[in-house]
């Protein structure tokens, strides 16, 4: 019954590779225009979609124009932060949702959804007097901060505990564990794969991210490798040559990543859609 | 639970939940829920960046009323959901039927379909404006076959359009994987039935797959349409930070960074379309939703 039939196979193929022209095709052009030299004509018609003689002269003088891998570094630091705090931060408060008993807790759940609930292209502004009022704009930390432990996180951690059937805490429960160690040493053990989707996606957020570090960051030289992509395309858009290596040096990072973590990635995007 | 463990609960430190929860409640109060209430209080003072500001009523709503910038960001931005939307909740639904089949090869379709997610919007957004330009490679093609060059990125419209292109770009692989797992609930059988019944393809997704995956649909059409309405980075990146031609690409959210941010930011203003934002973006989701559930009655 399930047999594919030649015909309809070959169509199939034939659109996904259409598809796969349409969606990869762009992110080619880019890392081709990338590799093409001074002499070459980038604007030729027809198109050459080779370069003639590849070179990796762009991507030498991006880094004389603007601090590129200064700016791949921030963007770095930031992720990074944001993968910790967010894992942390949201596992804790998780637990706290799913696991704990105190009065209180559906008050503190109800915040968790109200915060999740709020656009933050709504609020970007009263979150950028607040940096300014505790004096961090223009840093790192400031770029960090807001979505450092987002609601989101915390629901999806508070569902994988709330999944997770009672008895495996009872034992440690009557041997007289504290909360602090079933935490770490039962609960958080048994939810490694939600966490593991919340570390990707912090990091690709922070790392994508555009209008915050836009309105926080002022100074060039704390710009994060999305801001600075913008500058560098706003003072140089005369060479495309430049600008398509810096893109191509700002998207290789996530390509890699995705490409070695997509199991978790899908599984996450299925999950936190249905559920969210 | 026996009595003992109970009572061992009782003994437990009252505050240790709390410290659990500290650090997320925290964060999400001095940097969501505080600006949340900011904004709403701001919306009606005359704040600026470095003046504390009065409260003076209804006059920033007032003045909305005559800012033409106003109607443009709010016109763009309700024309981005229109020319999304659909295209979104559509495109993404054939796409994971293409996808679903488990043939040779699959999986690398998948990944590779998914690929404009993972990239940073300011890269696809870049990647968008050397494609489109006056002298890119869609322009050369079209010299090529004889059509001429557009103006993609210097007409008021065409602009937009392209924007629009680009969101739907990027947006398919995300939306496709949402369906993917819809379908993957759908009975085989229905499918088989129809196909007994001598339903063709498209027949088949009318009848079977359309009524199936419907909530999901809403979901997609809800969760596109809040972003579509929000829209900053695309527009941005291709029109510039003035908005185009006269700024008449300008959204509402890129109305709301230029006039809230900088020295002479009018914060009370900025916070105004803020609450603009904020209540269509509900609206359009509830809207959704609940069409969704009069479908199903």
């Amino acid at each position: 019954m399930t047999r594919v039939r030649t015909g309809e196979l070959v169509l199939r193929y034939v659109l996904l590779l259409a598809v796969l022209a349409l969606t990869v095709g762009p992110f080619l052009w880019q890392l081709s225009t990338s590799l093409k030299g001074p002499t070459e004509d980038i604007y030729s018609s027809p198109p050459s979609f080779l370069p003639e003689h590849p070179t990796l002269h762009n991507y030498e003088r991006v880094a004389d124009t603007i601090p590129v891998w200064d700016y791949a570094f921030n963007s770095l630091k930031v992720a990074t932060a944001n993968v910790v705090t967010n894992c942390v931060g949201s596992a804790l408060a998780g637990y706290a949702l799913a696991r704990l008993r105190y009065r209180g807790r559906r008050a503190a759940t109800l915040a968790f959804i109200l915060a999740m609930l709020v656009p933050v292209e709504g609020i970007i502004i009263a979150q950028f007097t607040t940096m300014r009022e505790l004096g961090l704009n223009n840093t790192l930390v400031g770029v960090v901060l807001p979505g450092c432990i987002g609601a989101m996180n915390v629901l999806l951690m508070r569902n994988a505990f709330l999944n997770l059937p009672y008895e495996i805490e009872e034992a440690a429960y009557v041997d007289g564990a504290n909360v602090w160690q079933r935490f770490l040493r039962i609960a958080l053990p048994s939810v490694k794969g939600t966490v593991a989707v919340v570390a990707i996606f912090a990091f690709m957020g922070a790392w994508d991210d555009f209008l915050w570090p836009l309105i926080v960051l002022s100074d060039p030289s704390k710009f994060t490798l999305t801001i600075g992509l913008n500058y560098l395309h706003g003072t140089f858009a005369n060479d495309e040559r430049l600008v398509a290596a810096g893109t191509v040096i700002a998207v290789a990072p996530l390509i890699a990543l995705f490409a070695g973590l997509q199991r978790y990635f899908f599984r996450g995007v299925g999950e936190g859609a249905v559920k969210g | 639970m026996s009595s003992s463990t109970v009572s061992r609960v009782r003994r437990q430190w009252p505050l240790s939940p709390w410290l659990f929860a500290a650090p997320g409640l925290l964060i999400i109060g001095a940097f969501i829920l505080y600006p949340f209430v900011s904004t709403l209080v701001n919306a009606f003072t005359d704040k600026r960046t470095l003046i504390p500001g009065e409260f003076v009523g209804l006059a920033n709503f007032r003045e909305l009323l005559h800012d033409d910038m106003f109607w443009i960001g709010l016109r763009n931005s309700t024309l981005y959901v229109l020319g999304v939307v659909p295209a979104l909740v559509l495109l993404p639904l054939l796409l994971a039927l293409l996808v679903q089949k488990n043939i040779p090869g699959i999986t690398f379709f998948r990944s590779a379909f998914y690929t404009p997610v993972v990239a940073s919007i300011v890269v696809v957004g870049l990647i968008w404006v050397w494609l489109l330009d006056e002298r890119g490679l869609i322009n050369s093609l079209l010299e090529t076959v004889g059509i001429g060059r557009i103006g993609f990125l210097s007409d008021q419209w065409l602009l937009l359009l392209s924007a629009m292109a680009v969101t739907v770009w990027k947006g398919l692989g995300y939306y496709m994987i949402i369906y993917l797992a819809a379908l993957a609930n759908v009975p085989r059988e229905l499918h088989e039935a129809a196909a007994v019944d001598g339903a063709g393809a498209v027949r088949r997704f009318v009848t079977v797959t359309v009524p199936a995956v419907r909530s999901t649909m809403a979901l997609v059409g809800a969760l596109s349409s809040v972003a579509a309405f929000k829209v900053f980075s695309e527009v941005y990146l291709m029109a510039g930070p003035s908005g185009g031609p006269a700024g008449e690409d300008t959204t509402l959210v890129m109305l709301v960074q230029r006039t809230g941010t900088g020295l002479t930011g009018r914060v009370g203003y900025a916070s105004a379309i803020s609450i603009v934002v904020f209540v269509v973006t509900v609206a359009l989701m509830l809207l959704v939703l609940r069409a969704d559930r009069r479908a199903e009655t």
